[in-house]
């Protein structure tokens, strides 16, 4: 790569002309001081990383070419925890290096623009909690569940190799580059970066792109709750508690939010409980038992509520719950299955791994593997959160690699633990419990029946067993339960019970798990509609400008309610699907998670080109070719493969042509409605998803096209322009990872030593 | 015993901060800090209207959780 005309010295650029105040200690650490110290190997920090590798490699080995009876599930912890180590010591610090190229001589955007509010240096390990909690939610929980239909190892590779070199890497360099913008958003950079069409194309497809989730996330709630009235008591409650730690914060003790997290803590697990109670007696079944059509339609009007209500009284308050929650029950279960240490009896590789007709989800391995786990491995939605929060909340450059790629690697650590508990099921458990209906018939002898019959390896499972189950989690019947969520909660109780309370508490845990899985979707649907009405409103506004006044009420009505239209149609027909929503819809999701993926590395690929950097620039290029390549063929299947399970518009062919024929049931439609409905849901997805590649290839071109430019521009010397903010020199410093080296150490103790009025005078000026 | 308690009390803290800290707990405090690093001339917020400010500007401007 000689021929490229790569800046080779960052100072060129202006980077390092940042005047720092003389009188002040030093904003930085020396680079040279910085290098010298990451070059040295002293012979106890060789030790420790052979080690890292050694047992990294002992728990690959152990998962991947070991075909014992079964696998101790210790060796995903050690098999991941070792990866992201090594990918997080020596492959974030290349990005930093060659692309990123922090300077903590430069201020941040919270320094320079501080305000106390919006922009407010936090302390890194602070951030990266708070990050995290924003990023991990119910994606993570679901996908790999699904995904453990093909075996476990596949989804282990794709999680752990997947994060380290793109999940990862997008969520880092989005924050950076959105932290040079002063915390600008991913639609806005796209627009920058991309021209007009490419910044369009992105807008739309980001806009179409976050509907598709929220509906898929709300339909995984749906599946979880549908004839279960303790679940739908407990998950209901949980409305009625928000309600009132909004009221408590705005006018009883303002301000007091870990108290009322608390508060609503304890409610929460009193909703529990007391769901297990009301479940129990005839009234409480009575209201509490509704079916999928109409939990969906009162998460739908629920949805459209609580996007329009004031923020402090409902959504505010129950973030405040999931967050608790999340970080509580991540400790949880990382805690449960070091203690417990399950042992796994699922393949490596199942049955379905080499075939197409997988009753989860339909499609060979490559590309829908890829597309079933995005969270975790790959997800584009983080660039919306990388892009815009936590930039204007970064303390120093450097502390991006760890709260950005960090961040990521944890959620990936989140991915492997659910597939852990997934997979710590029975296999024919798993299968009755993720199959759709059409397949499984609803019975537990009906299911039980049809599950022996696939022939899985060691496969023999028992009517008895489905009721034993269903009876000790509090549920009248576990046949059928797809979206994950049930899974990984029978999972969760099943690990959890060996931990703390035996049998008697499976029910507890299992409700448990269903409760925060519900409020961490909850929370995105609500959060997901009202930032998806904001986009909608500033790209009507751009035609009548009225639009764009946020307080302007008809206006955000409107949008409000369009938006909760798009998904509750969405929802609507996966619930009502009798192929199964979750079996059809949610191929869609992860292609529409992924694609925003792709759009967000193009976004990268075009800034880091503008940066002169070519020679690192498949870097960025390694993520976005493989997701590129995994979702388009992924749409091309979806849009044109003969087969209808896997084919939207085959299966649309095939129902067409039966209806023609007079025909008045086919395959899994039982009457000529269901096939007329069937008829409807293919055309749709089917279209959605050539809109979906469409743009996202506009987008990649767009991208694709200036990263030529640049190219171009660099070796004729044309100049580039920059649409970084101006460099301003930093008055703090902060160390850039979780423990501070020597370097850094020996500067926070001469940065202390200053008089405090001398530290940030002056500093939040503008 | 009473040293041990004390780190097992001071543990607490340290977590109970950390965790207030994610949650945006102690924004309160962080304004009051930058209010008066940054001199302003003008009275800073009290507590209460500055937790209704702050959700208030939410409502036009959203944060986005992932799923």
């Amino acid at each position: 790569m000689a021929g490229t005309p790569d800046d080779r010295r960052s100072t060129a650029r202006g980077d390092g002309a940042v005047a720092t105040d003389a009188s002040l200690p030093p904003s930085a650490v020396d680079p040279k001081v910085r290098d010298a110290e990451e070059k040295k190997w002293t012979p106890g920090k060789i030790a420790l990383w052979v080690a890292i590798a050694l047992l990294g490699g002992v728990a690959w080995f152990m998962l991947a070419i070991i075909r014992g009876e079964t696998v101790n599930a210790i060796w995903f912890v050690f098999a991941s925890v070792c990866t992201y180590l090594i990918g997080y010591r020596f492959y974030s610090k290349v990005i930093e290096r060659y692309i990123t190229k922090p300077d903590d001589r430069r201020a941040t955007p919270a320094e320079y623009k501080a305000d106390g509010k919006d922009y407010v240096r936090t302390d890194r390990n602070v951030l990266f909690g708070h990050h995290f909690a924003a990023i991990a939610g119910a994606g993570p929980l679901v996908g790999p569940v699904l995904a453990a239909q093909m075996g476990y190892l596949p989804g282990t590779i794709w999680i752990i190799i997947g994060v380290v070199l793109a999940g990862a890497v997008q969520d880092y360099l989005v924050m950076f580059f959105s932290m040079r913008r002063g915390g600008r958003s991913l639609g806005q950079m796209a627009r920058e970066e991309l021209g007009v069409i490419g910044g369009t194309a992105a807008l739309i497809a980001t806009l179409l792109i976050m509907v598709i989730i929220v509906a898929i996330l709300a339909l995984v709630v749906v599946n979880a709750l549908a004839e279960s009235p303790w679940g739908v008591f407990s998950v209901g409650m949980t409305i009625p508690i928000a309600l009132f730690m909004g009221v408590y914060l705005r006018f009883l003790r303002p301000g007091k939010v870990m108290e009322v997290s608390l508060i609503g803590f304890v409610l929460l697990m009193a909703a529990i409980i007391g769901g297990g109670i009301v479940a129990e007696t005839p009234w409480g079944t009575d209201i509490f038992t509704l079916d999928r059509v109409t939990i969906a339609w009162g998460l739908i009007v629920y949805g459209f509520i609580a996007a329009i209500l004031p923020v402090w009284l409902l959504l505010a308050p129950r973030d405040y719950l999931s967050t608790f929650m999340k970080i509580g029950v991540i400790v949880m279960l990382a805690l449960a299955i070091i203690v417990v240490r399950p042992e796994i009896s699922v393949p490596a590789f199942s049955e379905f791994a080499s075939r197409e007709n997988g009753p989860v989800f339909p499609g060979a391995l490559f590309p829908f593997l890829f597309v079933t786990i995005a969270c975790g491995a790959l997800s584009g939605f983080h660039a919306l959160i990388s892009s815009g929060t936590t930039p204007k909340l970064v303390e120093k450059e450097r502390q991006t690699r760890y709260i950005g790629y960090g961040g990521m690697l944890m959620e990936s650590f989140v991915a492997i633990m659910a597939l852990v508990a997934a997979i710590s099921i029975d296999r024919g458990l798993y299968f009755a419990m993720n199959a759709p209906a059409a397949l499984t018939g609803g019975t537990v002898e009906s299911a039980a029946t049809w599950v022996n019959s696939l022939g899985l390896a060691g496969v023999n499972i028992s009517p008895d067993v489905l009721a034993e189950t269903a009876r000790n989690v509090g549920e009248e019947s576990i046949v059928s339960r797809t979206g994950g969520a049930p899974t990984l909660a029978v999972g969760l109780a099943h690990i959890m019970q060996q931990f703390i309370g035996g049998t008697a508490m499976m029910a507890f845990w299992y409700h448990f798990a269903i409760m925060f899985e519900a409020l961490f979707i909850l929370t995105a649907v609500d959060a997901g509609t009202r930032v998806a009405r904001f986009m909608l409103q500033d790209s009507i506004g751009n035609f009548v400008p009225k639009f764009k006044e946020a307080s302007w009420r008809p206006g955000a009505w409107l949008c409000t309610a369009v938006m909760v239209g798009a998904w509750g149609a969405v929802l609507l027909m996966g619930v009502t699907d009798p192929l199964g929503g979750i079996n059809t819809l949610f191929p869609l999701f992860g292609i529409a998670n992924q694609l925003l993926a792709a759009i967000a590395l193009s976004v990268c690929l075009a800034i880091v080109a503008k940066r002169g950097t070519f020679k690192y620039l498949w870097i960025v290029a390694l993520p976005l070719a493989f997701a590129a390549v995994v979702t388009i063929t992924a749409s091309y299947q979806k849009i044109f493969s003969p087969t209808p399970a896997v084919g939207y518009f085959a299966n649309n062919a095939a129902f067409s042509k039966a209806l023609a024929d007079g025909k008045t049931e086919f395959g899994t439609a039982k009457s000529v409605a269901a096939m007329e409905a069937v008829v409807r849901n293919t055309a749709i997805q089917g279209w959605l998803s050539v809109i979906f590649v469409v743009l996202s290839i506009i987008v990649i071109a767009t991208a694709l096209l200036a990263t030529v430019n640049a190219f171009r521009n660099r070796a004729d010397g044309t100049a580039v322009k920059d649409t970084e903010d101006p460099a301003r020199p930093s008055r703090v410093f902060a160390p850039a990872g979780l423990i501070p080296t020597p370097a850094e150490k020996e500067l926070m103790a001469e940065w202390d030593k200053l008089p405090p009025g001398a530290r940030f005078e002056r500093a939040g000026h503008h | 015993m009473s040293t041990g308690l004390a780190a097992v009390t001071k543990g607490f803290r340290g977590f109970a901060r950390y965790l207030g800290g994610v949650l945006g707990a102690d924004a309160y405090a962080k304004y009051l800090e930058h209010h008066q690093a940054a001199g302003h001339g003008t009275p800073p917020l009290g507590e209460r209207e500055f937790w209704r400010d702050r959700t208030d500007r939410q409502d036009s401007n959203p944060q986005g959780r992932c799923c």
